[in-house]
This record gives structure tokens, C-alpha cells and sequence, in this order.
């Protein structure tokens, strides 16, 4: 057994047993980050405290909710809305807050993207993000199905479709992911257990991830400039804090944090109170019916730009289309061949390649949301076919790119 | 700073494009606009909608509804002439031919005085699904009356009669009852077509309840005999006021075929008065917490917005010093 | 200037609280027994198909509820130790109605007739026909439910007259 001295106080009693002063400096007073940030930094905690927003509204809405085929509609539509105290509450938060979460989270990720923040040495962060936008997919989809509503069911029929793979004809493995021939009791059951249980316990793993990724690269700054934490770190601790070129994260980085999501939580609520039919569809307020597909199908705003992707091309090329576009992301900081850490504006080409990819994913976004006839359809068509233009040209335009 | 408020600004300006294309641009795409008629039941729709042959009989039809306004109704005689609708318009009426007739209490009150005249004129016509009777519209479960009560004075009186003493104050919960609960059921409200659901016991020793078994196994047979009249089971209301837009079920229920072309379900006739009511009855059991939205909203946002100014006080004192 | 920031800082932190502390009133609320479940908590039992020393149970709030016709012997017993309180008088008739779970620890008691008493199995308390417990471990009689005398039913859940002055004068708690 270590040796142990009386303690004068509690911080020093529990400092003597679990290193609490170490993990304050380490995570919060000594953890430093770069002072030339704008409020676009502050996406990640904002994510966080909308990621929590999500399990705790989740918490109360698993107590009252049943995931039974015939009753999960009115479990949550009436015992949850208009019988539970602040039901309705719960369930305009955590409506609200699904469809939110995947705003912050591509702006998060269009930040990265614009900042050069996935490049030499940060790609593993890049990746675990990456991991982490596919776990929140899967989780809000199998959310989806729960209130068990005319969309829940037809996007969970089409969707489990996809894995017949086209001419492959795999029905088998349809039927074997439903655990039947159509969406019923068995997948309503096991997306349930996904949702509430699997998804969040990966979600969390995959966030530790992606923060421990953070540690050794340190965080970016709008410059793309290589800083040396060491000595800045030094500058701070000395007092010099106009010299150093960094913050710590406890104060100082939080509290601009905390302001941005002061602004944030205020058109959070205001979407919950005054303006949420954009997160829960009418639509979905049919109860399920397997006899009858809805005049309009469509999946929440945030998988738009790659359901528009499957959507023109016939059906196997379309398939393999939507499947490269899933995880063709994941490749980009070894698709970017230039060797330059710095803001969009400052490497030639690739600014303009950045604005096009934004623009082209809000085309893409449109017209996955509009029927697919007419002129919908042919601009859906060159919006698709740009996507993997622009991804093939990247590596292209990078190489040539000055360095800086 | 300028240089954040610039970023806060492209931010913003692209997720309102992005908000605008998906939602209101997209949904004007997906449901062309329909026009209402504010209530007024004067055929103008009926007549545009028609297929050529149907045009000159439908022009016909709502000018002799007109004619028939101008006469002055007499309550006392057509209270007379009413008797004769009693015997299948009664509480607890039996289904007939696949519908239960409505309660006529408060008829006078929700229901248009044209839309009435045509009713008895000719239901199949007046409530614009005379396309689902190809072999004419006698053969409408209430297509008899047109032999029982044609003079047009006779129909003036009757509509005199309900309009001035079948018209008193009526509930939400009765509006929706009277005009639409024979065939959509309410199960949030406990409605269902055949009325409240009862309060049962269940035998402790079983645990079985037979009462409630009785009950629900006649809600089934009238479910079946409306379904297999209509074509399939009017939708249970109780949530449609989130299930549809304020204006889809405004021109949905003045005139089902505008929205739904083909479709069974008869025009209510309701006034716009009358047609409040119900909304007001199911904005009740499909948004019951809009009034503690309203109510606790405000203080939230509130609490935000201080939190926001104390919190930018709080970054200003870390940050002063730093540049 | 550090003041200034901790000043700034705990004031935040203190509103948040504030923020907090409603945060946990609705999820409070949203843990409260729903509507429909307090609704429910109003049973209306008929007595008057009961029979003499036979035991009825009926159900109220999810529990067992035991219905004890007295015969004219029982109530001379109960006339003489003075538990005539515990009894329910609807015209000429007397009857017992508790709760049938055992006040020691919740089991529900047995009834014989023969010899007039409940023997809980669990501990082995006993109460005679009155419901008055008779033997340790239980601390008290069989408690008995908030009724109202609604000629000859009662309504279990809603407090009469006659249940309000068993309570002021100790024969039961509340339940």
C-alpha cells in the first residue's frame, strides 16, 4: 500500500487517491486550445450538450413508451402527449432535438472540411467523426420507427429494401434483418433495442474516441498555423496571456462555449415551443398501414442528399452510387493530396471545390425531398453526377496545389 | 469580431435556404393549392369539378337549390312535415344500408341553410358523391326522400323548422358527435361510431369483461357494415389535426372531392361556425397541449435569453484581456 | 479582474441552477401517476348478495379487498370488546370491508370460517372477524379503504361521513 499523510482538506484528500488536481490541469485548466478560434469551434460541446438533450428527454419518453406494434403509436401519441405530465414536453425536446443535432453536425463537419482540420496528423479525429455522423444515422433511424407512424413503416420497408442489393436479389437477408416478410413486431422490436440501448452505448464509446484523438494533434485554429503548445503553454502559465498563443479549456474556451450555446439553446427552444413541424412530419401522425404507402415518402431532411444520390440511376448502379457516397467522406484526408493545413480561402482550387460540395449536397438535399418527376428529377440527375465529379477531381486539383 | 458575425451570417443564411427548400418549397411542390369556398354551399364547386356530362345536371340542381332559398320557410308547418324524418333520424337509430343517420338536435345550428335544401332535395347531389351511384341517386340510403318530401315549399318549411328550433348552443364534443362520429370514430375522445365507450367491470375471479366484449364486438359489426358500404373504414380522427394542415381539412371537409377526387366521404355541409366547433373538439383530443406549450414557452425562452446575456458577460470578463 | 470573472462565473452558474431546478420539477411531474391511473382508483362493490361468514374479495386500486358479512354472533363478539367501530352498518346488517393485505408486511391473510379468524402465512399474525388483529407480528388491525355508503354499495375511494369518523377516532389509517 502507497503511503498516505493526514489531508488538510477535501481536494487534497481526494487529490491523494484519484489524481484530481492532475485530471483538473490535464482536462480543464492545462488543456490548451488555440486562441484563434471563432464560434464555429464551439460546434463540438454544442453537439455534446444537444447529444445529452437527447438521452435525458429519451430517458423520460422510455418510461411511458411501448414498443409493441399496436400500441406503440397511441403510447406515444396519447398517454405521452396529453397524459404524462410535460410528456409533450419530452417528446417536442427530443423530436426537435434529432433534427438539430444533424445541423450542428454538418456544420461541424463542413467547418472541419473548410479549415483543413482532417490533414496530417488529425485524420484519425476526421475518421472517428466520420464513425460518429454513421452511428447517429443509425440511431436516428431507428428512432424513426418507434412512434410506429404511416413514415415509420414505409421507411422502414424501403430502406431495409436497399439490402436486397438490386439485382442480387437477397431477400433473404431483407427478411432476416426484419426478422419477418414485412416491417412488424420483430423489427419494431429489435430497432427499439438498437435505439435506446446499442447505438447510444457506441455513440458514447465513439466520443471518448474522437476526444482522445484530439489530445496529441491539439485543436485547429483559423490559420491552419502550426503552434507550439509547449511554449505558449509556458507564456500562459507565466502570465504572459496576451504572448501565448493559446487558452486553456477551463475557463477560458468553455465560457466562450457556453455563450454560443446560450444562442443556440434559444432558437433550440423556440423551434420546441413555436415552430416543430419540420421535425415531426404529418405524416407520421397516420398510424401504420402495410396496405397503403403514403402519396409522399420521403426521410428527414438529413439523409435527403443521399437518398437523392440512389434515386436517378437505375437500380444496381444506383446502389453502388449510394454506397460509395457513404463512405467516400471517410477517404478525404487521403484524397486531399496537398500537403497545406489552411483556411479554404487560401488554397486556390480547393475553395472553390468547397463551396461547389456545399452547394451541390443542398441541390441534392432539395430534390431528394421533391417527387421525383420532371425537372426535379434531371437536376437531381447532374447535382448526383457532379457528387463523384468533384470527389474524383480532388485528388487532381490538390496535387497541383501551391504550397504555402 | 466583424469577421465571426460574417461566418454567423453565411451560416445562417444557408441553413434558412436549406430550411426553405425542404418545407415550404417542397411542400407547395408536392400538394398543389386548393381553393375554399368559405363555407358557402352554392354548387360553384361542384359545377367546376363535374365531368361534361355531369355540368348541365349539377348547374340545374343548385338553381333550383337557389329558388327554393328565396321561399319563406313556415317553422309550424315544416315541424309537421319533420315528423316523418324522426323515424330514422332518432338517438340510438339502427344502421341503414351501411350508415347510421345523424342526430338532427342541433342541426339548425351547424349546418348551412343551402346545403340543407339540397340535402332534402337530393342527398346524393347535395353532398357531391352522386358519381358512386351510377344507377341513380334514389338508390342513396336517404335517396327515398326526394318521394317523401319534394314540394319545394315543403323543404323551405322543414329548413325553417331546424333553423329555428333545432339550433341551440352546442359543445364541441356534440358538433363532432352530431356531424361526424356515425362514421369516424374518436378513440383518444373514447368515442367511437356507435357513441362513448361504456365503463365496464371485469369479473375478478377471470378477469375477463364481457360487458366491454359485448360493446366492442357491436362497434365491429357497424365498423364493418360502414366499411363495406364506403369502401374501406373512415379513419379515426382523434390525432387528424396533426396528421393534416388547418387548410387540408378546411376545403376537405366543405368539399371532400377537392382534395380527395373519388373519394366516398359525403360534403358535411357544415357552417363555418359549425365547422369551428369541431375543430375546436379535435384540436381538444389531437393537441390537448397547446394551451401549456403557450403557457410555459414564453418563460423558457425567457430564461434562455438572461442565461445568453449573463453568460456573454461571463466570456467578456475571460476573454478582455486576452487580445 | 479575476473577481470580476468569478462574479460573472457564479452568476451564471447560479442562474442555471434556477434553470435546473425547473429542468427537475417536470421530469417530477412526469414521474407523477397518470390521470387515467388516479381515475381509476374508484370501485363500487354491491353488498348485498353477501352471505354471512363467507369471505367476498373484490379489487380496489390493484389490491385485494375482503368483504366480511357478520352473522348476529359475530356482532355480540364485537358488541362485547368493543370493535363494533370497525364494522360498516348498512340498515340492519353489519359488515367488515379492509384491505386484505396483512399489515406486517403485505401478504394477503387466510380466512376460516370455523373458527371466525384470518391467519396471515407469511409470519403467522391472525385477526379475528372484525379484522382486529389478534396475534403478533402485525402492529394493527386490517386497514380499511376510504368508502362512502351509497345505499347498499359502497364506493371504495371516496371518503363519507362514516369513514371520515373512523379515522378521527384511530380505528384506521389512511390507506
Amino acid at each position: 500500500m502507497a503511503h498516505f499523510e493526514k489531508a488538510n482538506s477535501l481536494n487534497e484528500w481526494l487529490d491523494q487517491r484519484i489524481g484530481i488536481n492532475t485530471l483538473k490541469k490535464v482536462m480543464q485548466s492545462e488543456y490548451w486550445i488555440p486562441k484563434n478560434i471563432n464560434f464555429l469551434w464551439a460546434m463540438g460541446m454544442v453537439l455534446a450538450a444537444t447529444f445529452g438533450i437527447l438521452l435525458v428527454s429519451g430517458i423520460f419518453l422510455l418510461m411511458y413508451y411501448n414498443p409493441s406494434t399496436d400500441l406503440a403509436f397511441d403510447s406515444v401519441n396519447y398517454t405521452i402527449m396529453t397524459e404524462v405530465g410535460y410528456g409533450w414536453l419530452w417528446r417536442h425536446i427530443h423530436g426537435v432535438g434529432a433534427s438539430l443535432v444533424f445541423l450542428i453536425i454538418y456544420i461541424h463537419m463542413f467547418t472541419g472540411i473548410y479549415y483543413g482540420s482532417y490533414k496530417r496528423g488529425r485524420e484519425l479525429i476526421w475518421i472517428s467523426g466520420m464513425l460518429l455522423f454513421v452511428l447517429f444515422s443509425a440511431e436516428a433511424f431507428s428512432g424513426y420507427m418507434l412512434p410506429w407512424g404511416q413514415m415509420s413503416y414505409w421507411a422502414g420497408m424501403v430502406i431495409t429494401n436497399l439490402f436486397s442489393g438490386g439485382s442480387l436479389h437477397a431477400d433473404g437477408l431483407v427478411e432476416w434483418i426484419r426478422g419477418d416478410y414485412v416491417p412488424g413486431q420483430a423489427f419494431l422490436g429489435r430497432f427499439f433495442m438498437l435505439h435506446v440501448l446499442l447505438m447510444p452505448l457506441a455513440i458514447i464509446g465513439a466520443i471518448v474516441f474522437h476526444f482522445g484523438t484530439l489530445r496529441l494533434p491539439h485543436v485547429n485554429n483559423q490559420d491552419g498555423e502550426e503552434i507550439d503548445f509547449e511554449e505558449s503553454a509556458r507564456l500562459w502559465k507565466e502570465g504572459k496571456v496576451k504572448e501565448s498563443k493559446v487558452i486553456p479549456f477551463s475557463p477560458v474556451f468553455l465560457s466562450k462555449d457556453v455563450f454560443v450555446m446560450g444562442v443556440y439553446f434559444i432558437l433550440f427552444f423556440y423551434l420546441v415551443f413555436y415552430h416543430f413541424e419540420f421535425a415531426m412530419d404529418p405524416v407520421n401522425f397516420d398510424p401504420a398501414d402495410g396496405l397503403k404507402t403514403p402519396t409522399h415518402i420521403y426521410p428527414e431532411w438529413y439523409f435527403l442528399w443521399s437518398y437523392e444520390i440512389l434515386r436517378p440511376f437505375p437500380t444496381d448502379p444506383g446502389l453502388v452510387a449510394f454506397a460509395i457516397a457513404q463512405v467516400i467522406f471517410f477517404l478525404l484526408p487521403f484524397l486531399d493530396r496537398s500537403p497545406n493545413v489552411a483556411p479554404a480561402s487560401r488554397r486556390g482550387l480547393f475553395h472553390f471545390w468547397f463551396w461547389a460540395l456545399l452547394i451541390d449536397m443542398i441541390v441534392l438535399t432539395f430534390m431528394g425531398k421533391l417527387p421525383p418527376e420532371g425537372i426535379w428529377s434531371t437536376i437531381g440527375l447532374v447535382a448526383a453526377i457532379t457528387f463523384f465529379v468533384l470527389w474524383i477531381a480532388l485528388p487532381i486539383i490538390t496535387k497541383f496545389e501551391k504550397k504555402l | 469580431m466583424n469577421k465571426e458575425l460574417k461566418i454567423l451570417g453565411i451560416v445562417a443564411a444557408f441553413t434558412l435556404v436549406l430550411y426553405w427548400g425542404v418545407e415550404p418549397f417542397a411542400h407547395s411542390q408536392m400538394h398543389k393549392h386548393v381553393e375554399g369556398h368559405n363555407f358557402v354551399y352554392d354548387g360553384t364547386a361542384d359545377v367546376e369539378e363535374a365531368s361534361k356530362e355531369k355540368k348541365e345536371a349539377k348547374k340545374k340542381f343548385w338553381s333550383e337549390v337557389k329558388e327554393i332559398a328565396k321561399l319563406k320557410g313556415d317553422p309550424v308547418a315544416g315541424e309537421a312535415t319533420f315528423a316523418m324524418c324522426t323515424g330514422c333520424h332518432m338517438n340510438g337509430a339502427a344502421n341503414m344500408g351501411g350508415v347510421t343517420p345523424p342526430s338532427l338536435d342541433h342541426a339548425g345550428a351547424i349546418y348551412d341553410k343551402n346545403f340543407l335544401i339540397a340535402l332534402i332535395k337530393d342527398p346524393a347531389m347535395a353532398t357531391n358523391v352522386d358519381h358512386k351511384y351510377p344507377n341513380g341517386t334514389m338508390t342513396h340510403p336517404m335517396g327515398s326522400i326526394s318521394s317523401m318530401v319534394s314540394n319545394p315549399q315543403d323543404i323551405a318549411n322543414v329548413v325553417a323548422y331546424l333553423k329555428a328550433k333545432k339550433a341551440g348552443e352546442i359543445a364541441p364534443k356534440e358538433a363532432f358527435i352530431e356531424a361526424c362520429s356515425r362514421c369516424h370514430a374518436n378513440r383518444y375522445g373514447k368515442l367511437t361510431q356507435l357513441g362513448e365507450i361504456p365503463k365496464t367491470k371485469s369479473n375478478i375471479k377471470t378477469g375477463q369483461d364481457i360487458d366491454r366484449m359485448k360493446y366492442d364486438q357491436k362497434v365491429a359489426e357497424e365498423q364493418n357494415a360502414l366499411a363495406d358500404y364506403l369502401g374501406k373504414l373512415p379513419p379515426d380522427l382523434s390525432i387528424i389535426s396533426r396528421a393534416r394542415s388547418e387548410h387540408f381539412l378546411e376545403t376537405f371537409v366543405e368539399n371532400p372531392q377537392s382534395q380527395l377526387p373519388g373519394t366516398a366521404m359525403p360534403r358535411v355541409g357544415l357552417t363555418k361556425e359549425g365547422y369551428e366547433k369541431v375543430m375546436e373538439y379535435l384540436n381538444e383530443t389531437g393537441d390537448p397541449s397547446a394551451p401549456a406549450r403557450a403557457m410555459v414557452g414564453p418563460w423558457v425562452l425567457g430564461f434562455f435569453v438572461i442565461f445568453t446575456i449573463l453568460a456573454y458577460l461571463w466570456k467578456q470578463s475571460q476573454w478582455r484581456d486576452l487580445h | 479582474m479575476s473577481n470580476r470573472r468569478d462574479f460573472m462565473g457564479m452568476a451564471l452558474g447560479g442562474f442555471t441552477a434556477l434553470g435546473g431546478i425547473g429542468a427537475l420539477y417536470a421530469m417530477k411531474r412526469t414521474w407523477d401517476p397518470l390521470p387515467s391511473v388516479k381515475a381509476a382508483g374508484f370501485t363500487t362493490i354491491d353488498l348485498k348478495d353477501a352471505q354471512e361468514n363467507i369471505l367476498v374479495t373484490e379489487k380496489w386500486r390493484g389490491k385485494p379487498i375482503f368483504v366480511l358479512k357478520q352473522s348476529k354472533e359475530m356482532v355480540e363478539k364485537a358488541k362485547k370488546s368493543d370493535e363494533l367501530k370497525r364494522l360498516i352498518k348498512i340498515g340492519d346488517e353489519y359488515y367488515m370491508v379492509a384491505v386484505g393485505l396483512c399489515t406486517h408486511l403485505g401478504c394477503i391473510p387466510g380466512y376460516d370460517p370455523a373458527n371466525e379468524s384470518f391467519l396471515c402465512a407469511c409470519h403467522g399474525g391472525m385477526y379475528d372477524g372484525t379484522a382486529m388483529v389478534t396475534k403478533a407480528p402485525p402492529p394493527r388491525g386490517l386497514d380499511i379503504p376510504p368508502f362512502r355508503i351509497d345505499g347498499t354499495k359502497l364506493v371504495l375511494g371516496e371518503e363519507g361521513p362514516e369513514y371520515k369518523k373512523m379515522l378521527a377516532d384511530g380505528t384506521t389509517m389512511k390507506v
